[in-house]
């Protein structure tokens, strides 16, 4: 078993949770060997990269990679406290740099360079809650205006509210197997077609460029090159949307569109089911919800349901391919994984 | 933050002190003891250097939802700051109109009181940014 936490330590005082989920379980009885990831925001989707490592390897015949994070029993201030903690504690988060502020910092320069408008960035959430709508086990299923995004209350100017994931409770599973038995487990088994993973410096301000993730870029290029497709050969895509302008940001690092031209995309309704590429289907981080750890892991959850066709409202009609992008911190590390129909 | 962590990077927080790489000459904030361009020919060549405090904004923004410490200060400005060394620095605004700030703004680096540790705890101090006219 693999799993994805990235604070259990401090939101729950409970550390060891490896052990704790492979006891309730019912796996710890028969001495199933359990592992936890950590990587802020990418845990889930690391934990489930080290499963496929794992079973790929010949190491383990059948993995378990799980994801969780209960946050909502401390302080929404608490809370925001440990997620400050993704970013570099001494020379970000001490200066009074929040991580919604850096995300703002990113997105004043993005709109200072021309590559959108506050509208374009603003119009992800809008998405995000249509497609949360669909999904019944979103955390916010109702669609949103745009002007609910323009007008809630600031947290990091220019983001409000709505341009932010929420704080939640949740968990997520998946089981991997290679491929020749994955018959004996299920009638509908996805196939992992590639995974890539990539680091950069802690903070922010140490990059060249803050308007690109150059770990989204290398990471994707890993699992690109594994896979053997490209991103015209992606028909569905869950996005690390932690921010509104995360999600601009990652559709061009994946090499989905042309810097610049990622908000204009959203906001023509590219992006939306039934567009050229639909994103965040399942409501993404901002509308299913954003429990840390669960939250790389649900990303998986949502293409093998829609690979399998059974997304039901929100189903992407000929699905085949599908990628997930996640990321740790202001994309100091990058999880990418394609899946496909078998 | 624990107080022993802070107090380790005094000199970087008081004034300013990065490191240079010998061997390629790179400027980094803060202090780094292996230069990520030349790695293991950079072992021991790496010295100490003063940032001249003296920048530009490259981006920033306005914090409204304040961590309970910093919650007296809101809302506040935040910016990255790209020094004249080249190096990037992140740190708040102050003594300026919040409407007044823009990208491309000149600014240099003032010490300032950045929280403590509750009523009677210790002071942290270090470095924040106001405008430069020049």
């Amino acid at each position: 078993m693999y799993i994805g936490n990235m604070s259990s330590g401090r939101f729950i005082d409970q550390h060891h949770i490896g052990a704790l989920i492979a006891d309730y379980s019912g796996m710890a009885s028969h001495n199933v060997p359990s592992t936890r990831i950590e990587a802020a925001g990418a845990s889930g989707s690391l934990a489930f990269r080290q499963g496929v490592m794992a079973v790929a390897s010949g190491m383990h015949d059948v993995v378990v990679v799980g994801g969780a994070e209960k946050m909502t029993d401390v302080s929404d201030d608490a809370s925001n406290f440990i997620l400050n903690s993704a970013a570099d504690q001494q020379w970000e988060s001490m200066m009074g740099a929040t991580f919604a502020s850096l995300h703002a910092m990113i997105a004043q320069r993005y709109m200072h360079e021309g590559y959108a408008t506050r509208e374009q960035i603003a119009q992800v959430a809008v998405k995000s809650h249509l497609h949360g709508a669909l999904n019944p086990k979103a955390q916010f299923q109702k669609p949103i205006k745009l002007e609910t995004v323009l007008r809630s209350p600031t947290v990091a100017e220019p983001l409000t509210m709505f341009d932010c994931s929420p704080i939640s409770d949740g968990a997520a599973a998946v089981v991997l197997c290679p491929l020749e038995t994955a018959h004996e487990y299920t009638d509908k088994p996805v196939k992992v077609l590639g995974t890539g993973q990539a680091s950069d410096t802690l903070a922010l301000y140490q990059r060249p460029d803050i308007c690109s993730f150059e770990a989204t870029k290398v990471a994707s290029r890993m699992a690109y090159d594994i896979a053997g497709v490209g991103p015209d050969g992606i028909d569905l895509v869950e996005i690390h949307d932690d921010y509104t302008i995360s999600e601009l940001l990652a559709l061009e690092d994946m090499g989905f569109f042309p810097r610049g031209e990622a908000g204009k995309a959203v906001e023509s309704g590219e992006t939306e089911i039934g567009g050229r590429l639909p994103v965040n289907t399942s409501g993404g981080l901002k509308a299913r919800g954003n429990p840390i750890g669960a939250t790389g892991v649900a990303q998986i959850v949502e293409l093998v349901t829609q690979l399998r066709g059974d997304a039901d409202k929100r189903q992407v009609k000929g699905a085949s391919t599908g990628m997930a992008q996640s990321i740790g911190g202001t994309g100091s590390t990058a999880v990418i994984t394609i899946m496909g129909v078998v | 933050m624990t107080v022993a962590r802070f107090w380790r990077d005094i000199p970087s927080r008081y004034n300013l002190y990065g490191s240079r790489c010998a061997s390629c000459g790179k400027v980094y904030f803060p202090v780094r003891h292996i230069c990520p361009e030349c790695r293991r020919s950079s072992i021991g060549k790496m010295e100490k250097h003063r940032l001249s405090g003296k920048g530009r904004v490259h981006s920033f923004s306005v914090v409204h939802d304040a961590p309970p410490q910093l919650a007296v200060l809101k809302p506040y400005a935040v910016a990255i700051v790209e020094m004249d060394e080249g190096v990037k620095v992140t740190g708040q605004l102050v003594d300026v109109e919040i409407e007044e700030i823009d990208i491309g703004m000149g600014v240099e680096a003032v010490l300032r009181k950045l929280g403590d540790e509750g009523p009677a705890g210790i002071i942290h101090y270090g470095f924040k940014f106001s405008p430069r006219f020049d």
